[in-house]
Order: C-alpha cells, then sequence, then structure tokens
C-alpha cells in the first residue's frame, strides 16, 4: 500500500525573504534590508537541508520551488549551492522541476542566464499588471516596459516561463481586465496565475482599507465577473483553470504547487517556511522562524532549525479537502475516509449537491465552477 | 441617635445627565465623608454598567455629616436617583424616604421632561424643593434664562435657586446651607412602637439580604425582633448601619434616620419594597401607605446561542432577579431557538443592562428576540389572556378584539423641530392631548402605544430633533384596537422569534421595513433568500436576498495551509453557534435590529 503523501509527492520549498521594496498590498515573509550577509545566509540554508533530510534520505525529489520575497535576488552560487546539496542527499527525478520566483526589474534579469546555469529551468514572474499606473499604485518598481524585456529574457532562458497578474485593482473595469488578459493571453504564455487583489490585514491597503482610503476595490458582484470572466477567457485560450488562480497549458502545471494542493509531502527550508513530510506514518508540520535574523542564528548556533508537530488525522484530512477541492480534479474521497472517516458531514453534502455546488464522479469530489468560486463557503458547510 | 431637628433627608433629582451625582460627589466631598484621596467621579455609580455607561442605574443613599453656619452638627441623609425614564421608579420609591429634593437643572440644557416628571412626583410626595442650577462653569451656562423657565414651565418659585458648578466645586457651601435652611427637618416620635419603611433590598454575597429602611417613630436597635407588616414574618435583627457610602454599623436607628438593617433574610423576595417594619412585640398596628409595585412593560425572549448554556443562563437569571425586583422571567420554548426564558423589563435600556451583565458577568453568549408589550386578548367566552409573546396569540377565530397598553408621553422640544415631533407622533398613531409652550419650547402631550415607543422611539427623537427633545411617560392603561400578528418568513419558514403585533393600518409599512432591514441584517448565503412579511396566509411584503457569488481564497500554498484550516475551524465553530432557521442563519443583533425603523 502507498503512504498518503504519495498521492501528492514530494517537493523542496526554498523561501528567500527579502525585497527591493514592500509592496502595499503583500503579507507574505517579505523584508527590505540595507545589507545582506549571502554567505551566512547561504551556510544557513545548507545547515537546514542537511538537517532536514536525514530523517527523510532516499526519497526521490520531483520539484523545487524557490519562493519569496524575491528569490531572484539571490546569488545565483547560493541556488545553485542549495540545489547541489539537495541533489547529494536525494535522488532527483528527470524532469524535475525547478521554479524561481522573479522580479521583472533589470536587477532581476540580469542574473537569469545565470540562474538557468545553476540549475533553474521554470521561471515565475510577478508581472502583477499590464499597465504603468496601477503598477505603480501597486507599489511595484517596474513598469510594463521592463516587464516586457523581462519575460523576454526569460522565454530565451527558461524551458517556462508563467506571470503573475493581480486583478480587482482599485478602479478596474469588466473591461479593464478583459483587455489586460487578452493581452497576456496573446504573449504564449503557457502558465498564467491570475489572483484577486486580497486585503490583508497588517499590510499597507489593509490599513488603509480599514481608515477607508482604499477607493474603487470593486465590490461582490463584479468581482465575481472578473473571476468568471478569468475562466472564460483562458479557457478559451486552451489554457485550462486547473486551479483556481492558476491556468496552464496541457501538462504545463506547476508541477510543485501541485504537491500543495494533492497535500503531498514538501521540505520546508529558510525563514518562515512551513513544511509537510510524513514520518513512520505520521503527517508532521515543521514551521520555521520568520524573522531572517533569528531563523539565521538558530541555524548557524544552535544546532536545530524551527518546530515540528504531529498533524491530527482531523486536520490532516481537512487539509486534504480544503486544498484538493481548489483543482478542477477534485480530491479523491476515499483517501480522505482513509484518514478521518467522520470528517464529511453527509448532510451538508447532499445540500451543496442539490445546490449544485459540487458533484461526485466515480471517488472523486469535486466542485463545480460555482462553487469552487464560493469554496470557503463550500467547505464550511461541507465539514462536520 | 440624633435629634430631629439636626436630620434633613434629600433626594436629588434632575433630567439624565443634568449632574446629579456629581453633585453627591461634591457634597460627599465638601463634608469630609470620604477623603480626597479616596474620591472619584461619580463615586456613587458602583457598578460596572454605570460607570461605563456614564449613568446611574441604582438610587444610593449617603449619610453626612455638616457643621452649618449656626455653629450646629447635622446629619444629612442625600439619596442620588437615576435620570433615565426606564428607572423613574427608583426615584419615586426614594422621594418616599425623605422630605425634600434637590431639583438639579442644567444651566446649559434647562427644564427637560424629567425635570418635570421629577418635580411632579416631588409635589406628589409633598415635598419641599430647592432648585440648583448646574453646570455654571461652561460657556453655554444662562442661569437666568433657566430660572424663568423653572418659574414659567414648573410654576415654583426660583428665586433661591443655588448657582453650581458639580465640576468645579463653585456653590457647594451654598447648597448645602440652603439643605440646613430649607428643607424641613423630619417629623417623628422617638417613644412611640417602632414604624420603618422598607425603602429598598438588594442581595450582597457577604452579608445575604440588606435592607434600607427609613425610621418613621421609634427606635430600631440591634438584635431587635422585627417582623414585615405584609407577610407577618419575625427576623431578629443582626446588624444596623449607615452609608458613608460604605457600610458602616451603629447601635441604633431613631425616627427620621436612613440606614440599614441586615437580619438573616436568605431571599431578596422575602422583603416588599414599601412594606412597614415593626417591631414583634407591641408594634404597630396601622402600616404605612405603601407604593405601587413597579411593573415590566416590555418583555422579549432571552436564548443561549449555544443551547448547552442553558442551565447557566437559568443561574445567572436567578441571580440577577435576586437584586432587581423589577425584572421578570419565566421559561419559553421556541421551535427555532429551543429553550430560553420570556423576560419582562422596565424599559428598552433596562433590557439592554439586563442583557449585557449576563453576556459579560455570566459569559453567555444571547439571543434577544423581538420586544414585545403585553396585549390583553379578550375572547369571545368573555376570558382574558394577557399576551407577552405574539408567538403565542391564540387561533383568531376564538378572539373578540384585542387591547393594547397606551401611554401618556410628554415631549419638551424646542419650535424649530415641533413639526418633526408631531410628524414623529402621528406616524407612531399618537393623539395629541395638549401644546403649550414655555419661551422658544414647546411641550406637547401624547396618547401613545406603548408598542410603537419601546423599541426607538426615543432614538428617532433625538435624531429628528439633534438631540435637543427631551421625553418622559408614564402608563396609561389600555384600549382596543385592530392589531393583528405579523409574521415574518426567511426562505419560507416563519420565525416566531419575529412575530410582532402591529396595528392594521400600519401592516405593509412595517412590513416592509422589516424585510427590507432583515435584508441588510442577515448574511449572504450560497442560495438566495426570500425574506417575507405576513399577516395570517397573505404576504404583504417581500424582499429577496440574493445568493453570495464569490468566496474564496485567491492565494492558497503550502506555507498558507496551517493559517486557512484554522481559519476554517474558526468559522466552523462561529456557524456552530449561530442559530440556524431551516437553511439560512440569522444572526443574533438581527432580532432587534430588524423592528428598529428608519422613520
Ligand atoms: N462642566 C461641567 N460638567 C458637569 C458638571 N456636573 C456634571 N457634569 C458632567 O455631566 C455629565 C453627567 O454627570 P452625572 O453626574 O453623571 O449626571 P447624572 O445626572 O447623575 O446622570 P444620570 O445618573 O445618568 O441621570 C458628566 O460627564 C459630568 O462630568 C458641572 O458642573 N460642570
Ligand atoms: C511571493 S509573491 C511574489 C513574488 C515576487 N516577489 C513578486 O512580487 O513578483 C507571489 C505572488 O502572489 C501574488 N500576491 C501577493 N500578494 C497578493 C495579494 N495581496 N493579493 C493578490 N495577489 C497577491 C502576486 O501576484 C505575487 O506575484
Ligand atoms: S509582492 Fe513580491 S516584491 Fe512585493 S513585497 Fe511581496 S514578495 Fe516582495
Ligand atoms: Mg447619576
Amino acid at each position: 500500500m502507498i503512504e498518503d503523501w504519495q498521492n501528492g509527492g514530494f517537493g523542496v520549498y526554498v523561501h528567500w525573504p527579502f525585497c527591493q521594496a514592500k509592496c502595499p498590498y503583500c503579507d507574505f515573509n517579505s523584508h527590505v534590508v540595507a545589507k545582506i550577509d549571502h554567505e551566512s545566509y547561504k551556510s544557513a540554508y545548507l545547515f537546514e537541508i542537511n538537517k532536514k533530510s536525514a530523517a527523510i534520505s532516499g526519497r526521490s525529489v520531483t520539484s523545487v520551488f524557490f519562493g519569496g520575497g524575491t528569490p531572484s535576488l539571490m546569488e545565483p552560487d547560493t541556488v545553485r549551492a542549495i540545489l547541489t546539496a539537495l541533489k547529494e542527499r536525494f535522488s532527483f527525478s528527470n524532469k524535475a522541476e525547478i521554479t524561481l520566483e522573479a522580479n521583472p526589474t533589470s536587477v532581476d534579469y540580469t542574473r537569469f542566464q545565470e540562474f538557468r546555469d545553476a540549475g533553474i529551468n521554470r521561471l515565475s514572474l510577478g508581472v502583477q499588471a499590464l499597465n504603468d499606473n496601477d503598477l505603480r499604485a501597486l507599489g511595484r518598481l517596474h513598469s510594463v516596459e521592463e516587464a516586457r524585456k523581462a519575460w523576454e529574457i526569460a522565454q530565451s532562458c527558461f524551458d517556462r516561463v508563467s506571470i503573475d497578474l493581480i486583478y480587482a485593482r482599485q478602479n478596474q473595469t469588466l473591461r479593464d481586465w478583459e483587455e489586460e488578459l487578452k493581452q497576456a493571453l496573446n504573449r504564449g504564455f503557457s502558465h498564467l496565475s491570475l489572483y484577486q487583489l486580497t486585503i490583508e490585514d497588517g499590510t499597507a491597503f489593509g490599513d488603509r482599507h480599514r481608515r477607508g482610503r482604499l477607493p474603487g476595490l470593486p465590490d461582490e458582484g463584479l468581482a465575481a465577473d472578473m473571476y468568471e470572466l478569468t475562466q472564460s477567457l483562458t479557457s478559451s485560450a486552451g489554457l485550462l483553470g486547473y486551479e483556481i488562480s492558476n491556468h496552464a497549458k496541457a501538462d504545463e502545471a506547476s508541477r510543485h504547487n501541485l504537491i500543495y494542493w494533492k497535500s503531498g509531502d514538501f521540505l520546508g527550508i529558510g525563514p518562515g517556511a512551513h513544511g509537510r513530510i510524513t514520518l513512520n506514518g505520521q503527517r508532521m508540520a515543521t514551521e520555521n522562524q520568520r524573522a531572517p535574523t533569528v531563523w539565521l542564528n538558530e541555524a548557524l548556533n544552535s544546532g536545530t532549525v524551527g518546530t515540528m508537530a504531529p498533524v491530527s488525522a482531523r486536520d490532516h484530512a481537512t487539509e486534504v479537502l480544503m486544498m484538493g477541492l481548489r483543482l478542477a480534479e477534485g480530491v479523491d474521497l476515499g483517501r480522505i475516509s482513509l484518514i478521518c472517516p467522520d470528517l464529511i458531514d453527509p448532510q451538508g453534502m447532499s445540500d451543496l449537491r442539490d445546490q449544485g455546488l459540487i458533484e461526485i464522479v466515480g471517488d472523486r469530489l469535486i466542485a463545480t465552477p460555482r462553487g469552487r468560486a464560493l469554496l470557503n463557503s463550500v467547505l464550511v458547510a461541507l465539514i462536520d | 441617635m440624633t435629634d430631629l431637628s439636626h436630620i434633613r433627608n434629600f433626594s436629588i433629582v434632575a433630567h439624565i445627565d443634568h449632574g446629579k451625582s456629581t453633585l453627591a460627589d461634591r457634597l460627599i466631598q465638601e463634608t469630609g465623608t470620604v477623603q480626597d484621596r479616596d474620591m472619584k467621579e461619580q463615586l456613587l455609580d458602583s457598578m460596572d454598567i454605570e460607570r461605563e455607561r456614564g449613568i446611574t442605574i441604582k438610587a444610593n443613599t449617603v449619610r453626612i455629616d455638616y457643621q452649618a453656619e449656626d455653629g450646629e452638627n447635622y446629619i444629612l441623609n442625600l439619596i442620588d436617583t437615576p435620570g433615565h425614564v426606564d428607572f423613574a421608579y427608583e426615584v419615586s420609591r426614594s422621594m418616599r424616604a425623605v422630605e425634600g429634593s434637590l431639583l438639579v437643572v442644567d444651566s446649559t440644557q434647562g427644564v427637560e421632561a424629567q425635570t418635570l416628571a421629577n418635580v411632579y412626583q416631588a409635589i406628589d410626595a409633598d415635598h419641599e424643593i430647592v432648585p440648583v442650577l448646574n453646570k455654571i462653569d461652561l460657556p453655554a451656562s444662562d442661569c437666568d434664562r433657566v430660572a424663568e423657565q423653572i418659574e414659567d414651565v414648573i410654576g415654583i418659585d426660583a428665586t433661591g435657586a443655588i448657582q453650581v458648578s458639580a465640576k468645579t466645586g463653585q456653590g457647594i457651601h451654598e447648597t448645602l446651607e440652603a439643605i440646613v435652611r430649607e428643607l424641613p427637618a423630619p417629623k417623628g416620635e422617638r417613644d412611640a412602637p417602632l414604624k420603618a419603611m422598607l425603602v429598598d433590598s438588594w442581595y450582597d454575597a457577604y452579608l445575604g439580604v440588606i435592607v434600607l429602611v427609613r425610621i418613621v417613630d421609634g427606635v430600631l436597635k440591634k438584635g431587635d425582633r422585627i417582623r414585615m407588616m405584609s407577610t407577618n414574618a419575625v427576623y431578629p435583627v443582626d446588624r444596623i448601619g449607615v452609608f458613608r457610602p460604605e457600610m458602616q454599623t451603629i447601635d441604633a436607628l431613631g425616627p427620621g434616620e436612613i440606614g440599614f438593617l441586615t437580619a438573616s433574610i436568605k431571599q431578596v423576595r422575602d422583603t416588599r419594597v414599601g412594606d412597614t417594619i415593626t417591631h414583634e412585640k407591641k408594634g404597630v398596628s396601622e402600616p404605612l401607605p405603601g407604593f405601587k409595585p413597579s411593573q415590566p412593560v416590555v418583555f422579549c425572549g432571552l436564548f443561549p446561542v449555544d443551547n448547552a448554556e442553558f442551565e447557566d443562563l437559568r443561574d445567572s437569571i436567578e441571580k440577577l432577579a435576586l437584586n432587581d425586583a423589577s425584572f421578570s422571567s419565566e421559561m419559553e420554548t421556541s421551535a427555532a431557538l429551543g429553550f430560553g426564558f420570556r423576560c419582562g423589563f422596565l424599559g428598552l435600556l433596562h433590557l439592554e443592562v439586563i442583557r449585557d451583565r449576563i453576556e459579560r458577568e455570566y459569559g453567555i453568549e444571547l439571543i434577544t428576540t423581538a420586544p414585545s408589550v403585553i396585549y390583553h386578548i379578550h375572547m369571545r367566552d368573555g376570558t382574558m389572556i394577557e399576551l407577552h409573546n405574539p408567538a403565542d396569540m391564540p387561533d383568531l377565530t376564538l378572539v373578540d378584539h384585542i387591547e393594547e397598553p397606551r401611554i401618556k408621553a410628554t415631549i419638551l422640544v424646542p419650535d424649530d423641530y415641533l413639526g418633526d415631533v408631531l410628524k414623529l407622533c402621528q406616524d407612531r398613531r399618537g393623539i395629541q392631548q395638549d401644546l403649550t409652550y414655555a419661551g422658544s419650547r414647546a411641550m406637547v402631550v401624547y396618547d401613545l402605544p406603548l408598542n410603537e415607543v419601546v423599541f426607538d422611539f426615543y432614538d428617532r427623537l433625538k435624531s429628528v430633533t439633534k438631540g435637543y427633545a427631551s421625553f418622559d411617560y408614564q402608563m396609561t392603561g389600555y384600549r382596543e384596537d385592530f392589531l393583528v400578528k405579523m409574521q415574518i418568513l426567511v426562505n419560507d419558514e416563519p420565525v416566531d422569534a419575529l412575530s410582532t403585533m402591529v396595528h392594521r393600518d400600519r401592516a405593509e409599512m412595517r412590513g416592509r421595513a422589516m424585510v427590507e432591514k432583515l435584508k441588510d441584517l442577515i448574511p449572504r448565503h450560497m442560495f438566495k433568500i426570500p425574506i417575507q412579511a405576513a399577516i395570517g396566509g397573505r404576504i404583504i411584503a417581500r424582499e429577496t436576498l440574493s445568493a453570495l457569488r464569490k468566496d474564496v481564497t485567491a492565494k492558497c500554498y503550502g506555507g498558507d495551509a496551517t493559517r486557512k484550516r484554522k481559519l476554517l475551524d474558526k468559522q466552523k465553530a462561529g456557524k456552530k453557534k449561530m442559530r440556524q432557521f431551516g437553511k439560512v442563519d440569522i444572526p443574533q443583533e438581527a432580532f432587534i435590529n430588524a423592528l428598529k425603523m428608519d422613520s
């Protein structure tokens, strides 16, 4: 019998916590600092990899993801050293997907070639908007022109390039978004991440919003229209909406991110990184110190990194359901009942079916397109 | 024991917020009753809820010693009273225990509705009244105008009115002198059999039931055996004392004095406010006149949000009822809400205070159903049912006619807003009874149905007059009218906690207002929800709450799983606590807020 995590596979996430500037909407673990001691950080990453891989060596890695922050600000040599260290401890599958998140400024794109040489084969570029005014409003340091340059260089360096866009911005109309999305679809990207702008607590936007100083955000109706438009435009362009905010041509889905949505195992390396690792059949959650220097000191001086705690069967099953229903393919009900037989409320499930929000196809539970747009409410109704 | 001629007993009365409690502070401080370092603002407002809301709810008695300019030492017993109309009963019974009143009028505001109501009560109680013009430190203070108003509107002489700032202490000495000079000393016979008035009683965790008494004749001593004349129950007196304002025991209370006794009385229920206390042996045979008990006028259901907390709710209601005779409760069940209590209150503020206390002091989250007054349902067979809950409305074919409680409302308002006030009263089915002027202010008297007033009349009045109107009311009696029960259906299911009695002619309007309100109060669901108002089987108003279309987290990757899962658990727990009506979650606040009208 296979272990549960094998339904999702195994990958490694590496978090780089620094950026050139903090974007006002962003609640990622990202920081702006005057000077970074790259050598110390490199040693710390290597230490953590060494430490965390000990218990699970022998597995095969199918993906590595350098996320941030802005990992395109890492020294290419650090990226190389990390990949080398991982390859020493794990076998890598032939087609292993090695992604780096990048910002489209010249500081970043002049290094794309070096990142490729260090082993990166997929780039995820944070373009965010195709309109200079909106880029400024989002606090971005680049123009559309720079972003274009960045993705052209990227397309010449890497096999696979994806861009991120944020919609439902201030004063954006449905037409504006339609135009912008069509432009993006015309660039021949095989993968797009299209996020509705989320106003997060503890960000500059969150603050402004609370004080009523962030006008022009769409109401729920317009946001729903934008979401639906996004689904229909991308699918007519041949990019399947395989996850709530992710669209790809056949076989071009992010294999690394699929590990999350299919609740596989992943090592989480770097400040604030979370991981999920199955040890002797028990799923464990790992979590690192968020503050970069705290994590750094811990890694370099204390001999351990972060914390590790078991995930209860119910929490595990909740994650499988919550993450899995984000996917167009849905989730295996048999898998969930194997982990936690009474997670799902049968009455809730039957109501949701009657309302056309979920369907059951074979052994899979799938949220319908309408149900996916309402996934948070659907989950509340579904879980007992 | 003090000689009668050296005692002065008085209540401090005023419209809400005119500064009664602050004046009491200064009197307590000036006489050195409390050390400066132990002083705080509105010292007597000791309940949390009083301090938080900055209002007095419970009357408080304090005994102070004062050496007057004539060189004599006097004992002054002051009773600070609440100003809000819901607690008018506290004022009226306090007045029965004293011979005079300080009538405080905010000199920046002038005479208001409760100023009038209190003066009439003071006159009824044969009080000597000393007018006090307060807040003279404020630039807007206008003592001449207000003194004139007192003479015009109330008809009492205001030439001797004392000008005071309870904030700065200006005029406090003059107030103390006026108390000694103007107010009568109490009368009473020291050698006569004991006759004492039971003014108030409450429960104290350490001492048991504490009884506030005013001695009329005779002397009450520690160890005496006393008899409550209404019940004939006999108790040995454990302790006698006075409030300064903390409790101080003394050996005896003589005629004219006010103080407390404890006597191993188990429950507040065993004491009747207004009762006469005498000695077991050689007692009096004629009791004092007594006073009318207070009656709850507004009723609503209180249900625990979490059904499992029903027993805790019972407990908390019993404890609160111990100290608040004007709060009534009986068990109630509702199809949708399960077990709870139907409770009676003196008014909406009283309701809010009790609800707040249950939620905060006992940690029980509550659903409060639509408030109702008591209707008299006259049946075909000649019997009459008191209806406290519209959900219990009997079969209409058995009903002959329905009567509702009416009130006499007195409103004082600057001329500029008179039109708005008349319109508001008219809209609420009022019948104008009087309209007079005092300077630029109008005094209107309306006969109104109580049910049109309890929920939001006062809020509306304040808003249409920008806060310049004041309002007071008294119950007058019952009158027949064309009343019907209006039901609310949410997603086609009747929600009995939202049923109300309405006048037939106003039903459409109220129905429309309620369904519109509910449309805002109920969160959107994953399906569309019809919200309807109905009389009998007929729909009179309808709104549709459209279905939610988008509710999904845009970004959710490996690092988000823990946080999102915890968020989901929290939402799940929150939903479990919400009550479902059919498949619809209705938030707790909706039941009262649905009744508040914007016009
Ligand atoms: N400036 C000024 N403010 C005063 C004076 N007397 C009272 N106040 C303020 O008026 C407000 C109401 O005072 P309270 O003493 O609580 O009034 P109250 O009449 O006891 O109010 P209720 O018990 O709720 O009816 C408080 O904010 C006081 O600080 C005064 O002489 N001058
Ligand atoms: C780790 S972040 C950014 C990577 C890179 N530092 C950048 O900014 O281009 C990944 C993506 O999440 C999206 N994102 C971040 N904050 C968001 C928010 N508040 N609402 C919607 N999308 C957001 C952006 O599209 C961003 O590119
Ligand atoms: S959006 Fe990207 S660049 Fe901006 S602060 Fe967040 S991680 Fe850094
Ligand atoms: Mg007060």
